[in-house]
């Protein structure tokens, strides 16, 4: 390794940056004002390439100019731009006031949207994108040859943060924004119209989004998977360079950068994970990340967020109960094949939705990543069964140790944050395991997974082996259950509702939320466990985003203020997948639909729903 | 009744489950400054928060220059002409102090001169020599001057002033009465919440006194300083 070749590793780790920083600006930037973080900023990026791919070689066609290869960039970016601006007048508008958690989920939404949108508008293939004319050479340099094109985009991202310094320090709007980020009310206080300031914001982030992948086209070319991949990372960068901070992006940006670039030398299979653990212990020495300020305290909603207080079964509850315990054991009796199979997966998928709304609702620990510990549950058991030749039995007693044991291990960081950085550590980690077991692909066979994972001889049966995962959802749910009602869980919920005032009266938060993080970690790996088996297979799928949110999704639809409102949620929602998914070649663009209405129109879930229309009832009689 | 700008009937607020304010009302008019007086905790914000917007009144009206401004949104209710300094200050620490006038700056009505830097550094003197300078890098005294000059970059016709005395040095505290007089002089109406009884009496032309979320007791200042015994039961001495 030479020093020329060490100067262009640099070099290309410096152009990753820049594109990284000018992505990352726009979050951030939207961040500070809006205090939302939008998962659809991944998706503005893959617009902005997708845009660039059509409007640039039409341009090109014209005459083949560096100028006109620019001016179509940018025509693309303010095409995105004008998307933020509609996503923000049609959805971030009416979500301002709601909790993080509906907030992220309502930007998913679109993030599933997008994805159909895109798989529609410019079908399933990717497409590469025209090379930059007068770009399109090498430069030597100390021997070593390096793209011209490599060498602007190096230049490119300090331009951006160099005309955006402008922009906030010169300019009105800027000042504004500077100010809205710190105290957005008084803003409005002193005669500013914050609509038009959001607005404003999200065409700039939006834009700068659409920019980063504009400017994307002559080296990678645009694909649908491009939203999701690009968002983890450019979470990473934001939350490292501290939330609403655009310098300290930058910083991290090219910190990130010089990391990846180096560390695909060392450990080629997993510089993802090198990222990730920077952020962890950047998170935990400076939990504002680098630049970052601690949230104002003014503006934060303050509606209750989870469940309030947790009543016993009434008579009528305790039927429903032993009536859905009933159901779930006759189906095999009286049900068909796939009767069985959709139940089964309903039984695992309420064990798992139940573990994130005992974090979720009962602990006030919003994770966006649980999907992780479902996953590295069914990968510990289907990893011994595969590779080891373990029977079934101890392999699935496994899968809820290894999911406590990296809910441990992952909520020991964790549980140090709040909020917005909680939900995104979270799914930084879940990313990580994502990474590892796509990446690693001799031992998790990685993007296509592993077959063969079936249950022992006695139990092959769908019948049989449904009365497994019953028994163990079951017991699972009752467990956690009971924690709920128990001193332990109202220790959490009171942790959950003020943190400083539990600390103040002699309780550890950090170790009662680790625990319980650890406890619901443990519940997920068995759900993983058991699907892993009903399956018989493992596949990355069952750790990533679109799982999270999907258990997220079940959570928001049962209710998070009601106890068993997930496990409700759970069945709910995985009948509607499994009735509209075969139906329709728009499915993701439906759940999408779906999610952001649930936000706006129910925001306490079907439960809370029907909780609410009950007490209007009642109220009734009172009032004529 | 046209001298009236400012006119609040039977207000009331509160937060969350608690109920601060049980209908208040008062009025104030041009180029007035009355003082809202009152213990800790007696409701004095609150009043000011829910007449500016910031606090979603439960019941009752609040009329701005004639118009009704019950539940409006606090940009417009500024831009109709009430400008707001809260006691909390609320300074954007991250600007500068001009960036910090910036932010206040709405053009004046027709026919009226608007509110400059340099008119506000006449009368602030201390920040004139740090324009430049970051709003966190200022004394409470001086953050105390900026707030009130952000609020007058609005050309507002009347100003609710949240506590301009709290917790200042009395050579401080002399400078701020001497501005609300010079804000009287422009023909800006104030209401004031004071704990200070000595300085509502050198700046204040009426006075309420509120305690529990209600007016007790309304009158001129020179009432107010009168009546022994209203003082003693609403107001610390
Ligand atoms: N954000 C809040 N949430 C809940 N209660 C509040 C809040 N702010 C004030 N209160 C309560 O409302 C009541 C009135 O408070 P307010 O701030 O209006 O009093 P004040 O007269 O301005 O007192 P001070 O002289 O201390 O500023 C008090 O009992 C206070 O505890
Ligand atoms: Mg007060």
């Amino acid at each position: 390794m030479d020093a020329g070749f060490l100067l262009v590793q640099s070099l290309s780790g410096l152009a990753s940056a820049s594109s990284l920083f000018i992505i990352a600006s726009g979050l951030t930037l939207v961040f500070g004002v809006t205090r939302i973080v939008n998962f659809a900023h991944g998706s503005f990026y893959m617009l902005g390439a997708y845009m660039a791919v059509t409007v640039v070689p039409w341009l090109l066609e014209i005459e083949r100019s560096p100028w006109l290869f620019f001016v179509g960039v940018l025509i693309s970016a303010a095409v995105v731009g004008l998307l933020g601006v509609a996503m923000e007048l049609l959805l971030l508008r009416r979500i301002y006031k709601v909790p993080e958690l509906f907030q992220l989920l309502a930007t998913f939404g679109v993030v599933l949207m997008v994805q159909d949108a895109v798989l529609k508008i410019w079908g399933p293939v990717d497409i590469t994108g025209p090379r930059a004319p007068g770009l399109r050479h090498g430069v030597e340099i100390m021997g070593q040859r390096f793209p011209a094109y490599e060498l602007f985009l190096i230049c490119a991202g300090p331009a951006v943060l160099g005309a955006l310094w402008l922009l906030m320090h010169r300019t009105r709007f800027g000042v504004l924004i500077r100010a809205a980020t710190r105290d957005r009310e008084m803003v409005g206080a002193l005669g500013v119209n914050q609509a038009m300031l959001f607005t404003g914001t999200l065409f700039l982030g939006a834009f700068l989004a659409g920019l980063g992948g504009a400017l994307q086209i002559p080296r990678v070319s645009a694909s649908a998977q491009m939203d999701l991949s690009i968002i983890t990372e450019v979470f990473v960068v934001t939350v490292i360079g501290g939330m609403g901070s655009v310098t300290g992006a930058f910083l991290a940006a090219v910190l990130i950068g010089q990391l990846q670039a180096f560390g695909v030398l060392v450990f080629p299979k997993i510089t993802l994970v090198l990222v990730f653990l920077l952020m962890a212990v950047v998170l935990v020495v400076k939990p504002w990340g680098l630049l970052g300020k601690p949230e104002p305290a003014a503006g934060r909603a303050t509606l209750p967020e989870g469940i309030l207080h947790p009543r016993g079964f009434a008579l009528p509850e305790k039927l429903l109960a032993a009536l859905a315990v009933a159901a779930a054991l006759a189906v095999p009796v009286f049900g068909d094949a796939y009767a069985v199979k959709v139940a089964t997966e309903v039984l695992v998928f309420a064990l798992a939705a139940f573990s994130l709304h005992f974090l979720v609702g009962n602990g006030g620990i919003v994770s966006f990543g649980h999907a992780a510990y479902f996953g590295l549950g069914a990968y510990a058991s289907g990893l011994l069964v595969v590779r080891l030749g373990v029977p079934m039995e101890p392999a699935l007693l496994v899968a809820p140790v290894a999911g406590a044991a990296f809910a441990f291990l992952f909520g020991f960081f964790v549980v140090r944050l709040s909020g917005i950085y909680l939900a995104m550590l979270t799914l930084a980690f879940a990313q990580i395991a994502y990474a590892v077991c796509f990446q690693w692909v001799e031992v998790t066979g990685g993007d296509n997974g592993l077959v063969g994972v079936w249950p022992s001889a006695w139990a092959t049966s769908r019948h049989v082996y449904h009365y497994i995962v019953a028994a163990g959802a079951i017991a699972g749910i009752v467990a956690l259950r009971h924690v709920i009602y128990a001193p332990f869980g109202a220790t959490l919920r009171a942790a959950r509702d003020s943190a400083p005032r539990a600390d103040a009266i002699g309780i550890d938060v950090r170790t009662h939320q680790l625990l319980g993080f650890t406890m619901a970690g443990g519940a997920a790996g068995l759900a993983g466990g058991l699907y892993a088996f009903s399956k018989g297979s493992i596949d990355p799928t069952m750790l990533a985003i679109p799982m999270s949110v999907d258990f997220l999704a079940m959570i928001l639809l049962g209710g998070i203020q009601t106890v068993m409102g997930a496990v409700v949620g759970a069945g709910a929602f995985h009948a509607i997948k499994d009735i509209f998914m075969p139906l329709t070649d728009y499915w993701r663009f439906l759940l999408g639909a779906s999610i952001i209405a649930l936000v706006l129109l129910f925001p306490r879930g079907l439960g809370g729903a029907f909780a609410s229309v009950r007490a209007r009832v009642a109220a009734e009689p009172a009032r004529a | 009744m046209s001298d009236t700008v400012l006119q609040v009937e039977q207000l009331a607020a509160g937060y969350g489950p608690a109920e601060v304010l049980f209908g208040v009302a008062l009025v104030l008019r041009r180029g007035e400054v009355a003082a809202l007086m009152g213990r800790n905790g007696a409701g004095k914000s609150t009043t000011l928060k829910t007449i500016m917007g910031l606090l979603p009144p439960r019941a009752g009206r609040v009329r701005l220059a004639g118009q009704d401004i019950t539940g409006w949104a606090p940009y417009r209710i500024a831009r109709l002409g009430l400008g707001y300094v809260p006691e909390e200050r609320r300074i954007f620490t991250d600007l500068t102090v001009a960036e910090n006038l910036e932010v206040g700056r709405r053009p004046a009505q027709p026919g009226r001169e608007a509110w400059t830097p340099e008119k506000l550094f006449a009368i602030f003197p201390n920040l004139a020599e740090m324009r430049r300078r970051r709003a966190s890098a200022m004394s409470g005294g001086e953050q105390q001057m900026l707030t009130i000059a952000r609020t007058l970059m609005g050309n507002p016709d009347a100003v609710l002033l949240d506590e301009p005395s709290e917790g200042l040095a009395p050579v401080i505290v002399e400078l701020m009465a001497e501005a609300v007089l010079r804000m009287k002089e422009e023909g800006i109406a104030v209401l004031l919440s004071e704990q200070n009884l000595d300085f509502a009496a050198a700046v204040a032309d009426r006075a309420y006194v509120i305690e529990k979320g209600s007016i007790r007791f309304q009158g001129s200042m020179a009432a107010l300083e009168a009546d022994e015994a209203i003082r003693q039961a609403y107001l610390t001495v």
